[in-house]
């Protein structure tokens, strides 16, 4: 039977992870539990709900700031931040469906922990890039703090970004400040039909190496594209590679126009207005894809101008679907369900180039016998580890999440 | 500043060590002779001086491995070193410590323009970076002040920023990979020309530890298209609250600036008399704002953010017509410093960051502290995020004045954290800001940063001294208190 331990506030928290301590049974660190199924299986059967620590208690828009409890909900945050003209610019995407569980039920600690980053990743940066400071209960049973609500801040070393992509196996978030900014007045999509991947790739390249500010760049090969409920996407009955500007409204003209004319020598060009590129930006952020079939669905981080190459490899050799995000840099694939979730094939076809390769969507047994996260030379393993038994000397955070098999 | 006490058993080794060393590095890059090693006495922050114990100066990663690996066997201390620019005394060296100077790594290795970064050592500058692209239409976008001299194996230790850092980021978000030697001698790469790491985030954690983890031999940045066009607006305010608003009115209208810089009336004075650059000498702040990207969007953001500042009551008000004018409006708030420096016989240069809406009872505040210890202080700022550069103006020949300009700094720190913001925005804090640390930070605070040192490094042989007040012994912070008497806590709802 699973226990649950409901905190009301920090205090409790502190409470809740010194009694973890005092009876030696690890906790499992879940608020709305969206991505409870991504990570190797907690291997504990206590649950530390921190689903209470919600709330936004700061927030100063022309300070471009603001701090929340933990567990505040995504989209409230989204909401208040959208009344104000503003936005997490590193545009979060919600996994919940991908992951098996209802859209809209991320929270921001959730985002944080995961340093979960949507299209305008290349432009904006990382989750981790915005991420201020923070109140947390450590492993060891202590509070403590980070960082602060300041963005130009040297002082002591960055616990945020090592807090960012744990997974809560380091420390309890319990309060957060968050760095946000203006949304763009104005946005289009031009997008150019019937590519090749490794075409679509250089077009996408091409549109980044000029002065024009992309904020999103993705690939559709036409099995994907077709997925697409857009029909201005769908439509074309061919691959689709999408290029998004936004901005104020005359700078958005003028470079879409700039944009357009750069890569019509690849192909047919076509754009989307605002509503049209909202949409189709949401369905590759949230790798709608994929959501609704059974495949595994590995995540790969290359540089973007291997992304085709590794992409078409690894489809090949495991009958998958790729897509690609980040320029080519980021590759999402879906590929039949295997026992050892094709993990040597797709970490081989990476191996001599650098980069990660996470497995996102698995069943339980799966990600329990393969390594979920990209594993790590030695040196670099056993200084993680070290640097885990810093925070969570007995393991009573999220034990197994982040464990290499 | 107490630094710690040299270990007497190493000072005592001294030649067996440079022996040792010999054979790792070429003669010419052991450096013993006290004449030579007076060029590393110190850094840029000049006040603290110490001669090393040894200089050396290695050329390969192997041979890095190779030294850190020695003096980690033999419990010497080491003290990196890029081209000691650090305004905190990151590179101060010890007496019983090797100076491990990383210059002779100054090569770029791969320009990836398909990628859209670079591969470079850590001892090439900052502005060599921005130089080996820059015929392709490329830059490196952090631009610290320094950035002819400071190294990018600098920048990573410090995080450096610079006046684009608003619209473009801080060192941390324009790295992407890292090669680093740990103080075993075992070399470790951290990311790479992909996005995000594979596990916890040690390029961010590397960032900014000012050479307390460990020794960056490669460095890879991501490098940007330079934008179509960039133009400033140079306007005076006749006070800091109404400078101010129209800061917090250009970012309320959704407008990030590249660049958005003030000056108070000293600086604007002092800066004016040494550049002629053109500044309202009547003026009580001035604003520069620089606005770049696509020429239709440079064009509206210029149209918007004038008329924000006529309504923020802007006296003169102009508006760069090439790239000529706007480096001159630029051109007395780069020389700021030096300006001050011909006003003054010295100065001290503050790096405060507050939250910006508290940043007229801080300059308030701030002319009273300048009364009360009868030194004039002179602020440029980083307005658009609230980092603060008071530069405090002395007379290091008077007796005393050292040591008030050094308590008034620490004053304004100390109201920096009061307000809500931190000790340092993107200087460090090395030696210079160490023991005002328990200003904002617990102890707890401390100690989780602490057992981070330890885990890269147990014996804290790397830059010992800094950063942190108290160097406590790795197994003591490693102690864990388990409220044992109290198995169960009963006031937790559970279900």
């Amino acid at each position: 039977m699973t226990d649950v331990l409901a905190p009301r506030d920090a205090d409790d928290v502190l409470d809740a992870v010194a009694e973890s301590l005092a009876t030696g049974r690890p906790v499992d660190v879940v608020a709305a539990g969206s991505k409870r199924n991504f990570g190797r299986p907690c291997e504990t059967a206590c649950e530390l709900d921190v689903s209470a620590l919600s709330g936004i208690d700061l927030y100063e828009p022309d300070e471009l700031v603001v701090g929340m409890g933990a567990a505040t909900p995504l989209v409230a945050l989204e909401a208040a931040l959208e009344a104000e003209r503003q936005m997490l610019s590193f545009e979060p995407p919600d996994l919940g469906p991908v992951l098996g569980a209802p859209a809209g039920q991320s929270t921001v600690g959730g985002v944080l922990a995961c340093n979960l980053s949507g299209p305008r990743r290349i432009m904006a940066g990382a989750a981790r890039d915005h991420f201020l400071g923070f109140n947390a209960v450590s492993g060891r049973g202590e509070a403590f703090k980070s960082g602060g609500r300041v963005v130009k801040n040297v002082t002591g070393f960055d616990l945020s970004k090592l807090i960012a992509g744990s997974f809560g196996t380091l420390a309890v978030l319990t309060h957060v400040v968050l760095r946000v900014l203006p949304s763009p007045e104005d946005e289009r999509t031009v997008l150019i039909a019937g590519l090749a991947d490794a075409q679509a790739v250089s077009a996408m390249s091409a549109a980044m190496n000029g002065p024009y500010d992309v904020s999103g760049a993705a690939h559709l090969p036409a099995p994907v594209a077709s997925a697409s409920a857009n029909e201005a996407v769908s439509g074309l009955g061919a691959s689709t590679t999408a290029i998004r500007i936004e901005g104020p409204a005359p700078s958005v003209e003028a470079r879409t126009r700039a944009v357009s004319a750069l890569v019509s020598e690849f192909g047919p060009t076509h754009v989307l207005d605002r509503a049209q590129s909202g949409s189709l930006w949401r369905e590759v952020r949230d790798v709608s894809y994929f959501a609704a079939d059974g495949r595994q669905v590995w995540r790969i981080s290359v540089a973007p101008a291997a992304g085709a190459g590794v992409g078409g490899q690894i489809a090949a050799a495991t009958n998958g679907t790729v897509f690609y995000d980040w320029a080519g840099g980021l590759v999402w694939l879906a590929i039949p369900a295997l026992d050892d979730a094709g993990h040597e094939t797709i970490r081989g076809a990476i191996r001599d180039i650098g980069g990660h390769a996470t497995l996102v969507r698995a069943d339980p047994e799966v990600r329990a016998a393969v390594s979920v996260f990209q594993p790590q030379p030695a040196p670099l393993a056993a200084l993680a580890a070290r640097i885990k038994d810093s925070f969570d000397p007995r393991h009573v955070l999220n034990p197994g999440r982040m464990a290499q098999v | 500043m107490r630094m710690p006490k040299p270990d007497a058993s190493v000072v005592g080794r001294r030649d067996a060590i440079v022996g040792q060393l010999r054979e790792i590095v070429a003669t010419e890059g052991v450096i013993v002779d006290e004449d030579e090693m007076r060029a590393y006495e110190c850094d840029g922050l000049t006040a603290y001086r110490q001669l090393p114990f040894i200089v050396v100066l290695p050329e390969t990663t192997e041979q890095v491995s190779r030294i850190l690996k020695l003096c980690h066997a033999e419990g010497v201390k080491v003290v990196p070193r890029g081209a000691g620019t650090s305004l905190s005394g990151g590179a101060l060296p010890l007496a019983d410590a090797i100076t491990l100077g990383l210059a002779k790594f100054n090569r770029i290795l791969d320009v990836d323009l398909d990628n859209r970064c670079v591969v470079a050592q850590p001892g090439v500058t900052n502005l060599g970076i921005t130089d080996a692209v820059k015929s392709q239409g490329f830059y490196y976008a952090p631009d610290p002040s320094s950035q002819i001299a400071c190294t990018i194996g600098g920048n990573v230790a410090e995080n450096s920023g610079g006046v684009h850092c608003l619209k473009y980021g801080l060192t941390t978000n324009n790295l992407l990979g890292l090669e680093m030697v740990l103080i075993t001698g075992e070399v470790i790469r951290i990311g790479g020309k992909h996005l995000d790491s594979e596990g916890y985030d040690l390029l961010g954690l590397v960032t900014g530890s000012e050479g307390l983890l460990g020794v960056v031999t490669e460095v890879t940045v991501r490098i940007l298209p330079r934008p179509e066009m960039a133009r400033a607006l140079l306007a005076g305010f006749p006070s800091s609250e109404a400078a101010g608003a129209c800061v917090a009115q250009v970012i309320g209208a959704g407008i990030i600036p590249a660049g958005m810089e003030m000056m108070d009336r000293p600086a604007i004075h002092a800066a004016e008399d040494f550049v002629h650059a053109g500044y309202p000498l009547d003026a009580d702040a001035l604003l520069i704002v620089e606005l770049d990207g696509p020429e239709a969007e440079v064009a509206h953001l210029v149209d918007r953010v004038t008329g924000i500042a006529r309504e923020s009551g802007a006296g003169e008000l102009r508006v760069s017509a090439d790239d000529e004018e706007r480096e001159r409006f630029w051109a007395g708030r780069k020389a700021a410093f030096p300006a001050v420096g011909r006003i003054s016989p010295d100065y001290y240069c503050m790096d405060g960051t507050i939250p910006r809406r508290r940043l007229a009872e801080v300059l308030r505040r701030m002319a009273e502290m300048s009364r009360r210890h009868g030194l004039r202080v002179a602020n440029v700022f980083h307005a658009g995020d609230g980092n603060l550069h008071p530069l405090i103006l002395y007379d290091a020949n008077r007796p005393g004045e050292l040591e008030s300009a050094e308590t008034f700094g620490a004053e304004i720190l100390k109201l920096c954290v009061e307000v809500g913001g931190v000790l340092t925005g993107e200087h460090g804090v090395g030696v210079e800001k160490r023991d005002l640390m328990g200003v904002m930070f617990t102890e707890d605070d401390l100690n989780h940063q602490q057992r981070v040192k330890c885990a890269f490094d147990a014996e804290s042989l790397l830059n010992p001294g800094k950063v942190y007040p108290i160097l406590r012994r790795c197994a003591e912070l490693g102690r864990l208190h388990v409220r044992a008497g109290q198995v169960r806590f009963p006031d937790i709802p559970r279900f």
